[in-house]
């Protein structure tokens, strides 16, 4: 146990990080989500929709998220190589500086410098800062992983070897651009050329930051807190190989019926259908394994918060092709319906999966055990009720909204103006603000139970000194 | 054999990698070097300064996440936004911004669609122009002038075309007037559509002896209209509805020729309605304006 001690307070480290910049990523978009129905909560310059909404999304992509992934893939790491990390002091530097960086990136957001790239706003000084957070974490995942003690590779650290390998090339890929000055750059890509690598990047971004990393802690965790091995270790395989070959393909369907050559959207929307197979590999896994005892879902507070996330991942992967077709993506791209399937996959399976491998960590580093099982069940009631709807409200306003813009008269002139539409979301986008208010709550519960497991562990650490 | 990259984490992340690389290069690289993903319009012209820095401010306050830029070829959008976007006319975006969300209407054809007038009354204020509008305001971005040196590095970057006058020039603009000159190039590479309803439109108006028209009309003037033509016609951004040439005092307007007015817009600001208004209201808007104009 002790001799993981040093490098468990940079695990603890990561996961606090994590966890405040999630709080600011969540209230940010409680704000923005006001905004889009009281535009008075517009403050300029900082604090308008336009440059709230980056600090949102970037927030929580990586300070919430990749935050998470470093802190939880060192442990997993060190747990499956049975060894520390190989290099303890770097990964300490790693967190500071991925502190920093996050820090610097959301205030470089309000200040409004971005390269208005999708998921990759942040300009190209701090675009270099995050290529050597990623080359740290990959130093010491690989050095750690060669340095093992245990001869097999487990599922986990394929997803995590695949994670660190894709994410490097698509971000350094999607950020080349001509610095115009410190602040400022321009895409080394024009035109359709841009969008095609932007929704390459886009896409995958998904594929290797809130699905693979999280596959990780799932195949993982799963096991460790029901005590059920995997399912099918043949199926784990299949699933793995065929999910990290056909997402890289993806990314053109988020430019359907735009001016991208039609044969690259055409290829998008195939291996999109076909991506449903993979992911559908590790959510029958997820069930079958604990198909071999469901009583767990009972006796064990986390299994349902695996099996929940892992029930989001296989909706998500669903619903995700069904947006690609055609005829589908006429009527809600450019909608509500959009955000609304963004957010049950980071709220139903990304944070949820997550947290659950957090409310595992935690005990064992302080090596306790959680401070209330009832707080995790509320914190558990109140993401699911209040992601299910805002995830549902946004669907039907969606579909309205792609609706109203193509009701016609008998005439053949259109309806609605925009306007007329846009007025119809008002009462689903106040409702919207209704539920990220009852999952932020929710997650709040989570705030107080970790943070009193902490405090339970530190006065049991000195008592036992 | 298999087998044993689970047990070499270099071998395998070398397969990883290779397996990643396949989709990447077939959908990403290989384009690259074909024409199709590098294509020119003719007409297109390179940003000049002033509009590069309203694109640059556009892309500084996160227009695009709720404005997109491409319309679509399907009908009800091209009915809408005007014609449908083509591959060529992005050849000088770095980055695209054709957007994810359109929480507001799509921008691609805004290029010319109304008078600057109308910009910066609009940006000053949206809610003068749609009462229940979402939008923020951006008033404030006529308090803020260009920086010229920056532009330059801009333009360079770029590889766009500039003089020295237009960049001394720049010194005295605001970043308002940048952005408007931005609004007035989107998407004008592409011809507008012009008069196509004209034809089949009747010299009469039908609902002239309706007394019920002009309320309705008053209703979609105030709706549409009064932005820019002020309370009761009396004018603003566009022109009055009670001067001379309106109230016939300078030879008769036909009802239909206001109807193709309206249907059609004009090519000096007035925007194409009769995608957005059926022939019902444009009537009764008809019916309006003679009504409005009996009082005088």
């Amino acid at each position: 146990m002790n001799d993981y001690q040093y490098d468990h307070q940079t695990v603890k480290g990561f996961i606090v990080s994590s966890i405040f910049w999630g709080v600011v990523g969540i209230l940010i978009g409680l704000w923005i989500s006001i905004q889009l129905w009281k535009p008075e909560w517009n403050i300029p310059p900082f604090f308008t929709y336009g440059r709230l909404r980056v600090v949102h999304t970037n927030g929580l992509a990586f300070g919430l998220g990749i935050g998470a992934i470093f802190g939880i893939s060192y442990y997993i790491v060190m747990r499956l190589a049975k060894r520390p990390l190989l290099f303890p002091k770097l990964a300490r530097f790693h967190l500071h500086l991925f502190n920093a960086a996050i820090a610097l990136a959301a205030v470089s957001l309000f200040m409004g410098m971005n390269q208005s790239l999708e998921y990759a706003e942040l300009e190209w000084p701090l675009d270099i800062g995050v290529v050597i957070l990623w080359v740290i974490f990959a130093v010491n995942v690989f050095g750690t992983i060669i340095k093992r003690k245990e001869e097999q590779m487990y599922i986990s650290l394929w997803f995590i070897i695949a994670t660190v390998v894709a994410v490097a090339v698509l971000y350094i890929v999607n950020n080349l651009s001509i610095p115009a000055g410190l602040f400022k750059s321009y895409h080394l890509f024009a035109g359709v050329n841009s969008a095609n690598v932007e929704w390459w990047y886009g896409h995958n971004a998904v594929g290797f930051i809130f699905t693979t990393p999280i596959l990780a802690m799932f195949y993982y965790f799963l096991p460790k807190s029901t005590g059920l091995p995997i399912y099918s270790h043949r199926l784990s395989i299949i699933a793995f190989w065929s999910l990290v070959f056909a997402y890289l393909w993806t990314g053109a369907h988020h430019l359907v019926y735009t001016p991208l050559p039609d044969w690259l959207q055409t290829l998008g929307i195939v291996f999109t259908l076909f991506l449903i197979a993979p992911s559908w590999g590790s959510v029958i896994n997820g069930y079958y394994t604990v198909g071999a005892d469901w009583s767990k879902m009972q006796t064990n507070y986390l299994t349902k918060f695996f099996i929940m996330g892992i029930t989001f991942y296989g909706l998500q992967t669903v619903q995700g092709p069904t947006q690609a077709i055609r005829v589908v993506s006429s009527l809600i791209h450019y909608t509500d319906w959009v955000p609304g399937h963004v957010h049950m996959g980071t709220m139903g399976w990304v944070t949820m999966t997550t947290a659950a491998s957090i409310y595992y960590i935690i005990p064992k580093i302080y090596n306790t055990e959680i401070y209330s099982v009832k707080v995790a069940n509320t914190h558990f009631w109140l993401v699911l009720i209040g992601q299910i709807m805002f995830s549902v409200s946004m669907w039907i306003t969606g579909i309205q909204q792609g609706a109203l813009w193509k009701a016609t008269n008998p005439d053949g002139s259109l309806k609605y103006t925009f306007m007329e539409g846009l007025v119809k979301n008002y009462p689903y986008w106040q409702f919207r603000t209704v539920a990220g208010l009852i999952f932020t709550v929710g997650m709040l519960f989570f705030i107080y139970n970790i943070y009193m497991t902490m405090r339970k562990g530190k006065s049991l650490a000195t008592s036992r000194a | 054999m298999a087998a044993e990259i689970y047990r070499k984490p270099i071998m395998f992340a070398i397969v990883a990698a290779v397996v990643i690389l396949i989709g990447t290069i077939a959908t990403v690289f290989f384009p690259m070097f074909t024409e199709g993903m590098h294509p020119k319009l003719e007409n297109l012209k390179p940003y000049t300064a002033l509009q590069l820095a309203g694109k640059d401010i556009y892309q500084r306050e996160g227009c695009n996440n709720c404005h997109t830029q491409t319309v679509r070829p399907l009908k009800t959008e091209v009915m809408r936004y005007g014609d449908y976007s083509k591959a060529g006319e992005f050849a000088y975006d770095r980055p695209f911004l054709w957007g994810s969300k359109r929480t507001g209407p799509d921008l691609a054809r805004i290029g010319g669609r109304y008078p600057d007038a109308w910009h910066y009354n609009h940006f000053e204020n949206p809610q003068s122009f749609f009462k229940q509008s979402n939008m923020p305001k951006y008033g404030w971005l006529k308090d803020s002038k260009l920086n010229p040196a920056d532009m330059e590095a801009h333009m360079k970057a770029n590889g766009f075309p500039y003089t020295r006058e237009e960049m001394a020039d720049l010194g005295s603009k605001t970043e308002l007037d940048a952005l408007v000159a931005y609004m007035q190039v989107i998407g004008t590479a592409v011809a507008k559509k012009t008069a196509t309803a004209t034809a089949a439109v009747e010299e009469k108006n039908p609902l002239a002896n309706d007394p019920k028209a002009y309320e309705q009309g008053e209703d979609v003037y105030k709706q549409n209209c009064e932005a820019c033509h002020g309370d009761d016609g009396k004018g603003g951004i566009g022109p009055s509805l009670q001067d001379k040439t309106w109230l016939g005092k300078d030879g008769d307007i036909s009802d239909g020729r206001i109807f193709a007015i309206i249907s059609d817009g004009t090519d000096n600001g007035m925007p194409p309605y009769g995608a957005q208004l059926d022939k019902n209201k444009i009537w009764s808007l008809v019916s309006y304006i003679r009504h409005e104009q009996q009082k005088h």
